[in-house]
């Protein structure tokens, strides 16, 4: 459930939200990290549930001493009045039992509270596309009909590449199973596309072909590709780069190491 | 994986399962699914005295709530405040998960104590592994029994000195020290250095505070990072300082009987054929 930070709940009427999948590589949520530390936003609000395991940290935003002391949940939303732009970041996994109630969580949350369009960035195993999928850009998009309609000639302008539907049994030629969507890895992606189909949710699924390792720059290349569509930054590829990297980023291979050993 | 001598290792990974909800299932599934989660709940179980108050709609009066998770902590309390005879044990909470031993042991492991004097003070000790699943559940059921107006919360909890991340090398002498982390509502001063980013409190300690943050409780959660397994009166003596703060409620013994700590340190005895 959304509880609000601020003494007036904010309202998100006509507001784009962007929100991560807990996803292969956590692609979707380091792009969300960037876009909170470029843009500066503000924490309106946390998704207080039982179905993201809690962890807890201090700001992981924090530019000076004087805002580092701040506590952060496993989920908050944060806004930026100017830009129409509400952005969910997810910091836990999601438990396994209750994926789809966390699904219906989020469903319900978007709907009442009147976003314009939604777009979740994800991403998905590499190791598991076909043949066709291997070749050319490893992004990709979903969108639902209800976003289509507004969006199809935006989207038509950059040209993007739709997911592929692939066989349902890869090398049998059986015409009676119809190809399907399969998003290996992409956590709650397909659910959450799916769902948005049949509620008449106007949203739009990003995703990148990715494994695990150092993720840094698959969030790169897909909050680049977001801002193709919705502009957030002026010219993201102008060096130097303009995205800003959050202090919580630091040591993500571990801790310094000892001076004796060399 | 297996390694180039054979064993097999569990690799962690991020990558996330996908949904296979699509399948099937049948009723015999689902219902030992629904089984399953039931047994999973987490039960309270208060003294009548408790109960009686908590049946007929009083939420227990509370000023203070101290929840100590994990060996350490938990001992420390044992050996340095709980010995004053000030304290009833007044309920404790079951809970059932995967980790559990197979042959419920008669010392329960997740105990309630209130204070004599004022019954407004609180002491919870936690040693039981409480699984993801039920952390929040815990968190939500236990702070609903409680009266919380003008609460303060302070959690005690212990971790690995190797999950502690900074830039700088960590040399031994340095373990076992004290980081704190609080709530927005929190107005005091901590009695030690902020938790820094990039390290995060998991566990029950993170499932309080959020719970806390969310409806603005002030709460502080003390965590030690160790370089010792088991229980030691070392790591012990680091979390002083963060009940000092507490001086007018909880009274901490200057210095415990050697028979009691020495009990207390010695029954965990890790059972290691490392060194045979």
């Amino acid at each position: 459930m959304f509880i609000s930070s601020q003494n007036s709940p904010p309202c998100f009427k006509d507001f784009t939200l962007v929100m991560p999948a807990v996803a292969v590589g956590n692609v979707g949520q380091l792009s969300v990290d960037l876009i909170v530390s470029t843009l500066n936003m503000s924490r309106v609000g946390y998704i207080h549930t039982d179905c993201l395991i809690p962890m807890t940290g201090n700001n992981p935003y924090a530019t000076s001493k004087e805002n580092a002391e701040e506590l952060h949940t496993p989920a908050e939303v944060y806004m930026a009045t100017d830009l129409k732009l509400a952005v969910l970041q997810i910091r836990a996994p999601i438990i396994q039992s209750k994926s789809k109630k966390f699904r219906q969580l989020l469903v319900s949350w978007i709907k009442s509270s009147g976003f314009s369009r939604t777009v979740v960035l994800s991403s998905s195993q590499a190791y598991q596309r076909d043949d066709q999928q291997m070749q050319g850009t490893p992004l990709r998009y979903l969108v639902t009909p209800s976003l289509l309609k507004e969006s199809a000639d935006a989207l038509k302008e950059l040209s993007w590449r739709e997911m592929e539907r692939v066989a349902a049994y890869p090398g049998l030629t059986d015409t009676n199973t119809e190809p399907r969507l399969y998003v290996p890895g992409g956590g709650i992606t397909k659910g959450l596309y799916t769902d948005s189909c049949t509620e008449d949710i106007p949203l739009a699924v990003l995703l990148l072909f990715c494994s695990e390792g150092d993720n840094i720059p698959d969030a790169f290349t897909l909050v680049n590709h977001l801002n193709d569509w919705l502009h957030l930054l002026d010219d993201p590829s102008q060096k130097p780069n303009k995205w800003k990297i959050p202090t919580s980023w630091n040591l993500l291979f571990g801790s310094g190491i000892p001076p004796a050993l060399f | 994986m297996a390694t180039f001598f054979g064993e097999v290792l569990s690799v962690y990974s991020r990558a996330v399962e996908e949904d296979d909800e699509e399948l099937d299932e049948n009723e015999e599934d689902e219902e030992i699914r629904r089984e399953l989660e039931e047994k999973r709940e987490v039960h309270l179980h208060w003294s009548p005295e408790v109960s009686e108050s908590l049946k007929s709609g009083n939420k227990l009066p509370c000023s203070d709530f101290i929840l100590a998770v994990g060996h350490n902590a938990a001992r420390f309390l044992s050996v340095y405040v709980l010995t004053s005879e000030n304290w009833d044990a007044v309920g404790h909470a079951s809970v059932w998960n995967e980790r559990s031993p197979a042959v419920a042991s008669e010392e329960s492991t997740c105990v309630f104590y209130r204070q004599k004097d004022d019954p407004a003070v609180w002491i919870c000790q936690v040693t039981c592994y409480v699984a993801e699943d039920q952390l929040f559940q815990w968190t939500e059921k236990v702070f609903d029994c409680l009266q919380l107006r003008q609460v303060n919360v302070t959690v005690l909890s212990e971790s690995s000195v190797s999950e502690f991340k900074t830039a700088d090398y960590l040399c031994s002498s340095s373990a076992p020290f004290l980081r704190s982390l609080h709530t927005a509502a929190f107005s005091g001063q901590p009695v030690c250095r902020s938790l820094e980013q990039p390290n995060i409190v998991t566990g029950l300690p993170a499932a309080v505070l959020n719970h806390c943050e969310v409806h603005h409780i002030p709460s502080v959660v003390y965590q030690c990072y160790s370089d010792v397994t088991g229980p030691d009166s070392v790591t012990m003596e680091t979390f002083k300082p963060a009940l000092t703060k507490l001086g007018k409620s909880v009274k901490l013994d200057p210095s415990p009987n050697a028979d009691v700590l020495r009990k207390f340190v010695r029954t965990t005895n890790v059972q290691s054929n490392l060194y045979i």
